[in-house]
């Protein structure tokens, strides 16, 4: 099942008229629980509408026995609701209370995967295509326009922003990075110029990255032969990823899990001829 | 005039937000007699392309409490729900301390801060269906 297709619940704290505010300690541990278990929360006060409508199922909660429930007619449009009473449920019970209904109604559930993806600053980018000739992973596609886009979120590899490195405007974005401008701080000139100057990534992740742990494999191998120590040649070869990953800044177990050599041609060309083609359909 | 709606946002799979800073603001919020939104994390609704984003952007001015601006406009835009330049404040979880995004939370006036989009001549590159 693709990312987009999945069906939502919402919770809603309903602190509006008629019913019972929770202490704020109570609140506070509520919510905390219920973020942690990947909820998204309306709080809702007095003066609001319980909720408007996004299509979302609701898990209403709040103090019912000291108050009556909203009125479903309260909620803008037809999605079902769902109602738990707080007043003896803990922070704790009132999460499972929340995952075993979205289990129920099949909602997705978040957790499962970093949201590790690159965002485009359209505000920079020039639609050159780079990033979609880099990426051997098919995150980048183009949309109708022939304009790039992100499209398979979830097959972008953790905590690698290789392909920042190659957009010559510093368009990529990787909102969870550690630092900026790939963390979506502002762009300074002096980013720019580092941009300009940063390594050929294509080069390490295509051709280079193989021809040294050839080399060092065969000496590692001809140390091999001598000592018989394969865990030094592992090491070794662990080293050598661990360089590579410190220069490039990428994680290890991406390039660890780089398909072969073939693959990767086979890979590219097909990126570089998607990109071709999106480029000469451009108005 | 309605005051500016509340959305934190608890980056709930990164440690990118400092967890004393997201939690101090959290517990300010509880305390508050506000209506407010709290989402795990932006970045995987925006990646879903969750309706929720686009219900929070079309509905006015919007106080964003999370992480860069610009990734926030972003995120927002990508997921087909640009909000509106003139009417959201994003405040940054990641630089400034709790007390300083909790003032910023309950100010009631908005103060729009996402960057700029670029110029008339140019801002046919962004795809339609991002713009608002
Ligand atoms: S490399 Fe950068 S400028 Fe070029 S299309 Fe990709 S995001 Fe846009
Ligand atoms: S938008 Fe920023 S604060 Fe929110 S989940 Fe993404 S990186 Fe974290």
């Amino acid at each position: 099942m693709s990312l987009t297709d999945q069906a939502s619940l919402r919770v809603v704290l309903y602190e509006g008229d008629g019913v019972q505010p929770l202490a704020a300690e109570e609140r506070f541990a509520t919510l905390s629980s219920l973020l942690e278990k990947g909820f998204a929360i309306t709080r809702v006060t007095g003066e609001r509408k319980v909720a408007p409508n996004d299509g979302a199922e609701l898990l209403v909660l709040g103090r019912f026995d000291q108050g009556a429930r909203p009125a479903g007619a309260s909620v803008d449009g037809q999605v079902p609701i769902h109602f738990h009473d707080l007043s003896n449920s803990t922070a704790g019970e009132t999460a499972i209370a929340a995952e075993t209904l979205r289990a129920q109604i099949h909602a997705h559930r978040t957790g499962e995967w970093k949201p590790w993806f690159p965002v485009i600053d359209y505000d920079r980018c020039t639609n050159c295509m780079q990033c979609l000739s880099f990426c051997l992973f098919g995150v980048y596609g183009v949309d109708q326009a022939q304009q790039i886009q992100v499209q398979n979120h979830d097959s972008c590899k953790t905590n690698c922003p290789a392909c920042s490195r190659v957009c010559p405007e510093a368009a990529i974005m990787f909102p969870k990075y550690k630092s900026g401008p790939i963390n979506g701080d502002a762009v300074s000139s002096d980013d720019l110029q580092r941009e300009k100057m940063k390594i050929d990534i294509s080069a390490l992740l295509g051709g280079d990255i193989y021809q040294m742990l050839r080399d060092r494999s065969e000496r590692a191998k001809s140390r091999f032969s001598k000592e018989r120590d394969s865990e030094k040649a592992l090491k070794e070869r662990q080293k050598c990823l661990v360089q590579l990953a410190q220069a490039g800044d990428i994680p290890p177990e991406v390039l660890m899990a780089l398909p072969s050599r073939e693959e990767i041609e086979e890979k590219a060309r097909a990126a570089k001829a998607k990109a071709q083609q999106a480029l000469a359909m451009q108005p | 005039m309605n005051p500016p709606r509340i959305l934190y946002c608890h980056c709930a799979y990164a440690q990118v937000v400092p967890k004393e800073v997201k939690e101090a603001v959290l517990k300010k919020l509880s305390e508050s007699g506000l209506a407010f939104e709290a989402v795990p994390d932006l970045c995987e609704m925006s990646a879903r392309q969750d309706p929720a984003l686009r219900r929070l952007a079309e509905a006015g001015a919007i106080k964003i409490a999370a992480c860069y601006p610009r990734a926030v406009k972003w995120l927002f835009a990508g997921a087909k729900s640009a909000l509106p330049i003139d009417g959201a404040e994003i405040i940054n979880m990641r630089t400034l301390s709790a007390e300083a995004v909790t003032a910023a939370l309950f100010d009631p006036q908005a103060h729009p801060n996402l960057p700029a989009d670029k110029t008339a001549s140019s801002e046919s590159l962004v795809p339609k269906e991002t713009r608002a």
